[in-house]
């Protein structure tokens, strides 16, 4: 029976072996042609287009994507959407640390009054419940708000007019050119980046592109550095022009993500990934009417809530392990103690601390639990605070001793270091290779600590001279 | 005699793409440049909510999705957007090699109304692998908005398939397109695609080679377009094939056997 089959395989071999070299190496060029030229006539005989009309495309186009008014209309955008996040969440953020807090001293009422142990209240209430609470309240607001904004810029088709005009930069890189597709991609979710990264067709330029597709902030990382940015950074000015201070930093932070994955895209393609950069066209899709409900729905139900209940299930243990952690003692010491104070003085050299370090190793499975992590870290160190505004947690950050280098540090830190664990597991999935998983953790870990270093050296530096 | 389970065509649909297909059910696959809105005719057509977006390359994932078209579920499968299928990146590999070798009982081509001639190439492609094609010029109210005039009569007698125009996000002529689809998945109508006429010489080596793969493939797959591609000399694809071929041979060997019993 077998025999059949091999013959099949083996006859097919024959004709394959005998067409080898039979034909001129054109020949492909000439079928892709061919079908090229059939597909323009039927176009010809079956489709009627008006004479001359108004290009508002092309008009469009030509304003945004032009050298000169190209990047500052986007740096732009970027920014009007960053503060109509930061400006808009502000609102809904405090009702929600209002409703929320509320919410934990009934609970706690209800736990004292069924006469509950002392470490069960401990581990649910100031455990789980209050890191959920803090993701919620901290997470939810700015992402209701992002998400439908960045929806509609790509439904209105601006973002491959971003990939256009940031084309040149990457294949200066020695990277492939949709790698700024990918990249785009990635500010929605960088495991969504790295799947993306399949559009590009060499291997080299696709991994180069996967293993720097961590350094544009994710959703899990705006809202971390939204607020970290608008509790530090939003006092540097006047009232008036105080609420613009947060936004520029923010578009800042993403420059600076651009600026260092074009930077290490450059590096790998000299040393780990050589070799030139292939040509490609890149398609200006037409503008669309966005379709507002639409919009809402799906980036409120898609993402917003497909996001933060990711969150939620990693912050609800992560909260009971922080709780445990710091209500174990070993001798005098907390564990949760025990563990920042071995790795304060790393942290301390490149500007964190302990708690913070410890904040990000915590917070791989993801992003949005760091913040939150940290503030449980500080609370389960005895300050005993009544959280219940973004005030109130400045006041726990600077009493931790946070200064604005330390703030800047932890929103440099967030940018560059290591992705999620979902998008290692993505990593590895798309390149099967232990090995490229591996670098796409170790290289951005590298990066973040190098800078961060240089960072708080020129800093202590500078503080020296004065 | 120890048959792997890859010897039948449900499970090398299983094994091979990931698809569960029902016993009398039907597997539509929907094909198309990026942005032509497929995964919005999806979404109408299987009620899920995939996300779609102005962005070219949006499904690079193959997603699926069921739907029932008069009592009959259908899989529905939403190949990446690809501008060829001649395999020059991953997501045009995997389209290709799902209609050559999934065999979907009807292929959907998504075209743009506005810019037809550019997805035609795609759906010229299609229709050398397979001829259960329904061409869908999408975004027809788009077209209108710009002027340009379609003949979609005419662009079915060019063709030799039905087409259908819709405009998918206000979800006009979706229904005809899912009827269209199942009268020719059921077999109830027949279409008889065009041959794409190639140069003198091509089609003299197609001549050729045509007869004694036809005489091997006996009708598995397009005898016109797996000579091209001997003719280009694809190997990977070639060696596809071979693995196909041996997969089905197992298969009939074993209805041959039961057969025999």
């Amino acid at each position: 029976m077998c025999s059949v089959n091999t013959d099949l395989s083996g006859r097919l071999e024959t004709l394959v072996q005998e067409a080898k070299g039979k034909y001129s190496k054109e020949v492909r060029e000439k079928i892709v042609d061919n079908i090229y030229r059939e597909a323009e006539n039927i176009a010809k005989r079956t489709v009627v287009k008006p004479p001359k009309k108004l290009d508002w495309d092309g008009k469009i186009d030509n304003i945004l994507t032009s050298r000169i008014t190209g990047y500052p209309i986007m740096l732009l955008l970027l920014g009007v959407i960053f503060w109509i996040t930061i400006v808009g969440a502000n609102y809904p953020s405090q009702m929600l640390f209002k409703i929320l807090f509320w919410g934990e001293e009934k609970i706690s009422t209800l736990f004292y009054f069924l006469g509950m142990p002392q470490w069960l209240h401990g581990f649910l209430v100031l455990g789980v419940y209050r890191c959920v609470a803090w993701v919620v309240a901290v997470m939810l607001p700015p992402m209701a708000i992002f998400f439908p904004l960045f929806t509609l810029l790509e439904d209105l088709g601006f973002l491959p007019r971003v990939a256009f005009n940031l084309d040149n930069f990457f294949r200066k890189a020695g990277a492939h050119g949709k790698q700024s597709l990918t990249m785009s991609m990635g500010f929605g979710c960088n495991a969504a980046g790295v799947i993306a990264c399949r559009i590009i067709e060499s291997p080299r330029e696709r991994l180069i592109a996967i293993l720097t597709n961590n350094f544009v902030p994710c959703n899990g990382r705006f809202p971390t550095l939204i607020v970290i940015s608008s509790i530090f950074m939003g006092g540097a000015l006047a009232a008036p022009y105080s609420s613009l201070v947060t936004p520029l930093v923010i578009v800042g932070i993403v420059l600076i993500g651009i600026m260092v994955t074009l930077i290490v895209s450059w590096l790998l393609s000299k040393t780990l990934l050589r070799g030139v950069p292939s040509t490609f066209t890149l398609e200006l899709p037409p503008y669309r009417r966005p379709q507002i409900g639409q919009i809402i729905i799906r980036s409120i139900f898609d993402r917003t809530v497909f996001v933060l209940w990711r969150a939620v299930k990693v912050a609800a243990p992560a909260g009971g392990i922080i709780w445990l952690l710091a209500n174990t003692y070993l001798g005098d010491s907390s564990l949760l103690n025990s563990l920042a104070t071995a790795i304060d003085p790393f942290a301390r050299g490149i500007g964190l601390d302990g708690i913070i370090l410890t904040a990000f190793i915590l917070g791989l499975p993801a992003n949005e639990i760091v913040l939150p992590i940290m503030i449980m870290g500080y609370l389960a160190e005895g300050a005993l605070l009544e959280l219940d505004s973004l005030i109130a947690l400045k006041t726990l950050l600077l009493d931790n001793g946070w200064t604005l280098m330390t703030a800047l540090s932890v929103m440099l830190f967030s940018l560059l270091h290591y992705p999620c664990s979902t998008t290692l597991l993505t990593i590895k999935k798309e390149t099967g290779s232990l090995k490229w998983t591996f670098l796409g953790a170790i290289i951005p870990l590298a990066v973040s600590v190098l800078v961060l270093f240089i960072l708080n050296s020129i800093s202590s530096l500078l503080l020296l001279m004065n | 005699m120890g048959y792997s389970c890859k010897s039948c065509k449900k499970c090398m649909l299983k094994d091979n793409f990931n698809i569960t297909k029902d016993k009398d059910g039907l597997v539509i696959a929907l094909a198309g440049n990026p942005n032509t809105g497929k995964s919005t005719i999806f979404n109408a057509l299987t009620g899920l909510n995939q996300h779609t977006g102005n962005w070219p390359g949006k499904t690079v994932l193959q997603a699926q999705g069921t739907c029932i078209i008069k009592g009959k579920k259908c899989t529905l499968v939403d190949l990446p957007g690809t501008y060829s299928l001649l395999a020059n990146s991953i997501d045009e590999v995997v389209a290709r090699d799902f209609l050559c070798f999934a065999k979907p009982d009807a292929t959907i081509v998504v075209t743009d109304a506005t810019c037809l001639e550019r997805n035609l190439n795609l759906a010229l492609q299609v229709l050398e692998i397979t001829d259960k094609v329904v061409v869908c010029v999408n975004l027809m109210d788009e077209a209108e908005r710009k002027g340009i005039k379609v003949n979609t009569d005419l662009l079915a007698a060019e063709l030799g398939v039905p087409v259908i125009p819709t405009s998918a996000r206000s979800k006009q002529g979706l229904d005809e397109l899912i009827s269209m689809v199942y009268e020719l998945a059921t077999g109830n109508i027949t279409s008889n695609p065009n041959p794409i006429p190639y140069d003198q010489d091509l089609e003299e080596a197609i001549q050729e080679l045509q007869p004694q793969i036809e005489a091997l493939l006996k009708g598995r797959l397009n005898s016109r377009w797996v000579a091209l591609r001997l003719i280009e000399g694809d190997e990977e694809l070639l060696e596809g094939i071979k693995n196909y071929l041996s997969q089905e041979e197992l298969e009939e060997d074993r209805v041959e056997e039961k057969c025999a019993q």
